[in-house]
């Protein structure tokens, strides 16, 4: 029993490591010099469709709503007369560009766009197609890994702002319709004391979570092994894996940007 | 010419190949048989680097290939063409930007010129008028086939082919194991073929290499089969009563 208990404890940092390992040793043969750039291009802008583009749809829906339920929960919050009506305003403009449009769409975009990256390359490796990739002499990492990673990093930070816009429009549509918040107070609000580094740290945050999420489910989709059951795990392990990197790194970027 | 001296390879502890060492010459079909898990494929992905062998030497002419750093493995790759088993074409691409994809990143041809080869290698494997269909929508023979003029598209020095034969009709096989050897001769290729479909061997096999048990257990020619002693070999290649009846002719 102490045996086992001990190789436990043995093996649990080394697959930590070993993983680290590989993943910087992928990392690094994805970003070795294309064979040739007008292909790479290629390859980014299909990917901006693929990873941007698709995406916009489910985020515009999602900060819609979220912004106009902030609204609706800061409203029925802040009811002290002594409280202004124009931080509810105030309050979604900031949850908005610090935290919702950058983290909690990334969070979707780990199960969206994580998921489709893992299970596309690795259904490639499993049917070979990574292997015939390698037999023409092509770097496989830096063809199929690279222009994702750029894609993420071109997009995101477009959907942050988006989804910053979209979520302001969807409390100001629901103050408009509902009247909840004198509409008066809701644009003050919106305009008070705003502070142009939340957008710039928003943006940061954005490219760091593109990085990870990309990254991450390519590594998981790369090194899958087995059938199709293989697969779906590994896209399940690029989404939780995805998911916990970016809240840590939430956190790390918030500590060094914020305070 | 191919030279694999003494490799061997292992999985997790559990080794697959036992100091395996072989030729390989151009102008010559080289087939490795052997019975399903004997380690045919290791041993083909090990000659071609896609599994990094544990011991011994792989050269391509003159250069230590299992030693070679990147950019000479990169070099010597695009000499090579490799059929896999199961075709491994592009799912997301259509059979001409298939055939097309390693003219797009290492031929400085202009795009007509391209278009020429990709239609040329095309119709090298009778494949017509299905340049803009996708892999699904084309038969199993038929993506082999497109999967051969991938391989062929840069002129390759080496052909390597992971059972080739594997799901086909016999009719379609005996079409691809022509082709093969019609490339060979025509080219000069040195091809090398992982099979353990029995006509194939008797029909375009030059240099037979029998693993068993992930050893290279015996190696000759199609006719040495049939005066051959080895037990395992012969109960490997006559296990039909055909091939009985046929050996039993021969003799």
């Amino acid at each position: 029993m102490i045996i086992l208990f001990n190789r436990k404890i043995d093996t649990i940092p080394m697959n930590i490591i070993f993983h680290i390992g590989r993943y910087f040793s992928l990392m690094f043969k994805t970003l070795r010099k294309p064979e040739k750039l007008r292909i790479y291009l290629k390859q980014v802008m299909a990917e901006i469709d693929s990873i941007g583009l698709n995406s916009v749809g489910i985020v515009a829906i999602v900060s819609v709503f979220m912004g106009a339920v902030l609204t609706i929960q800061m409203a029925i919050n802040l009811v002290n007369p002594l409280i202004p009506k124009y931080l509810i305003g105030l309050s979604v403009r900031e949850t908005m560009i610090l935290e919702f449009s950058s983290t909690v769409i990334c969070l979707i975009l780990a199960g969206r766009v994580g998921s489709n990256i893992a299970s596309e390359i690795g259904t490639m490796r499993i049917t070979e197609q990574i292997d015939a990739l390698e037999m023409m002499g092509v770097n496989s990492p830096g063809y199929l890994i690279l222009p994702k990673i750029i894609a993420a990093i071109i997009t995101f930070p477009l959907i942050n702002l988006l989804s910053i816009f979209l979520g302001i429009i969807g409390g100001y549509a629901l103050t408009l319709i509902t009247g909840i918040v004198p509409m008066p107070d809701y644009l003050y609000g919106l305009h008070y004391y705003f502070i142009p580094f939340y957008v710039t740290y928003s943006i940061v945050k954005m490219i760091v979570f593109a990085i990870i999420i990309t990254s991450v489910s390519a590594y998981h989709g790369y090194y899958t092994h087995g059938g199709a059951l293989e697969v779906g795990r590994s896209s399940t392990r690029a989404v939780v894996y995805s998911i916990i990197l970016v809240l840590f790194f939430d956190l790390v970027l918030t500590q060094l940007l914020l305070t | 010419m191919i030279k694999v001296s003494n490799i061997s390879k292992s999985f997790r502890g559990k080794q697959v190949l036992f100091d395996i060492s072989a030729e390989f010459n151009p102008g010559q079909v080289s087939q490795i048989i052997g019975k399903s898990g004997s380690g045919k494929t290791v041993l083909l992905k090990s000659i071609v680097g896609l599994h990094d062998i544990n011991v011994g030497e792989v050269w391509y002419g003159d250069c230590e290939y299992s030693k070679a750093d990147f950019s000479v493995r990169r070099a010597i790759r695009q000499e090579m063409g490799l059929v896999f088993q199961g075709g491994a074409l592009f799912t997301s691409l259509t059979v001409e930007e298939n055939v097309m994809l390693p003219l797009n990143m290492f031929s400085p041809l202009s795009k007509k010129e391209k278009l020429e080869r990709v239609n040329f290698c095309l119709n090298r494997v009778d494949i017509k008028n299905a340049n803009k269909l996708f892999p699904a929508e084309i038969s199993g023979g038929m993506q082999k086939r497109v999967a051969i003029a991938r391989a062929i598209v840069l002129n390759p020095k080496y052909l390597f082919c992971d059972e080739p034969n594997s799901g086909l009709d016999p009719q379609t096989s005996i079409v691809i194991d022509n082709l093969i050897r019609e490339l060979t001769l025509e080219y000069n290729i040195t091809t090398v073929i992982n099979t353990h479909d029995m006509n194939s061997i008797m029909e375009i096999g030059d240099q037979i290499i029998f693993i068993y048990e992930g050893k290279n257990w015996w190696q000759g020619t199609k006719n040495d089969i049939f005066s051959s002693g080895n037990i395992e070999l012969n109960n490997f290649v006559f296990a039909s009563k055909l091939y009985q009846k046929i050996k039993n002719v021969a003799q």
